[in-house]
């Protein structure tokens, strides 16, 4: 006999196992991009203690290049935060779409669970919710991988001072957007599908070319979503 | 100020996503509303990878379609990945 608790926790194992295994490409991927962010974090002078200390605190590798970007004597610190702030816009949109899937999670793990929230992450995470309930097991499963790698990478990086050279020679760069493409397959849905993406791309695309600052993925995200409402209208009405 | 410019980046970004799980709170999802809320992570998803996959150059926009032409035979996503990155170094070989 099983006891009671048993199916229980090893459904959840299986869950945070699957997670890892989700994650295992991503976390590859993503070393080359932290030593690389440590590097140029060191040349502006950041230690590997304040490196890793951003990455453990913001874990948002986007922001984290812009700000090092930004970075100079005296630190602007304002414009850093404003900054961080716009360039993680999109998470707004993403936990308002993750926050649909979360009745498996108790409500008091919610807040400190988005904490760990990365692209990668939340896009397995939806990917999931499709076909299973999202457990607190497979997520951490995904983020808590993604966050040692991250953190150690870009301190080790910090450390070293030097880059090992770019990530582009090996195509690590291009690893997170045929992630994005692989995952993009399971939404489809038909034409309708069809048509949202084109949206979101054609919108995206252009925003990224004429608007300042990272507004391109909230603005192609939005565009998306009005296309499909007008679309259900549409269908609606016929 | 390091620490500080720190702490605020971890606070504001810490905001962002936090602040979407409240977003929704009290609302109704239903009818159109849900057809927009269950487009935003098909349409998110392709908003990241937009500029890198249409602005960038040839060799990311061939294989980016060569990835999605893979993806679309339902393989593994490893698969997925693997044929996007070997194929955007050679034709960034080939091309560049």
């Amino acid at each position: 006999m099983v006891p009671k608790g048993g199916a229980r926790v090893s459904s959840r194992s299986a869950d945070f196992r699957q997670g890892v295994i989700d994650v295992v490409p991503i976390i590859i991927a993503a070393v080359p991009i932290g030593l690389l962010w440590g590097t140029l974090a060191a040349g502006r002078g950041l230690s590997p203690l304040e490196a890793g200390l951003m990455s453990a605190s913001v874990f948002a590798g986007a922001a984290q290049f812009v700000a090092i970007e930004l970075w100079r004597d005296p630190v602007p610190w304002l414009l850093l935060t404003v900054t961080a702030f716009i360039v993680n816009v999109r998470h707004i949109l993403m936990g308002a779409s993750l926050s649909r899937h979360m009745n498996a999670i108790p409500p008091g793990w919610r807040a400190p669970l988005v904490f760990l929230m990365a692209d990668e992450n939340w896009a397995f995470s939806e990917r999931r919710a499709i076909t299973a309930p999202l457990t607190p097991a497979y997520y951490l499963g995904l983020a808590l991988p993604m966050y040692a790698v991250w953190t150690s990478s870009t301190t080790i990086g910090a450390v070293m001072g030097r880059s090992l050279g770019d990530p582009a020679v090996l195509g690590f760069d291009f690893a997170f957007s045929a992630m994005f493409i692989g995952l993009l397959a399971g939404f489809w849905r038909g034409p309708r599908t069809g048509a949202v993406l084109a949206a979101s791309a054609v919108s995206a695309g252009l925003a990224k070319l004429f608007v300042p600052g990272a507004w391109y993925i909230v603005i192609g995200g939005i565009t998306g979503a009005i296309v499909a409402a007008a679309l259900h209208a549409e269908s609606e009405a016929s | 100020m390091t620490l500080v410019a720190i702490l605020g980046m971890a606070l504001a970004t810490y905001a962002t996503r936090v602040g979407g799980l409240y977003l929704l709170r009290g609302v109704t999802v239903k009818g159109r509303l849900k057809s927009a809320l269950d487009a935003l992570p098909p349409a998110i998803l392709m908003a990241v990878i937009a500029p890198t996959v249409l602005t960038t150059g040839a060799a990311e926009t061939i294989a980016a379609v060569i990835a999605a032409g893979t993806a679309f035979m339902r393989v593994p996503l490893i698969v997925t990945i693997l044929t996007g990155v070997i194929s955007v170094v050679l034709l960034r070989m080939i091309l560049n």
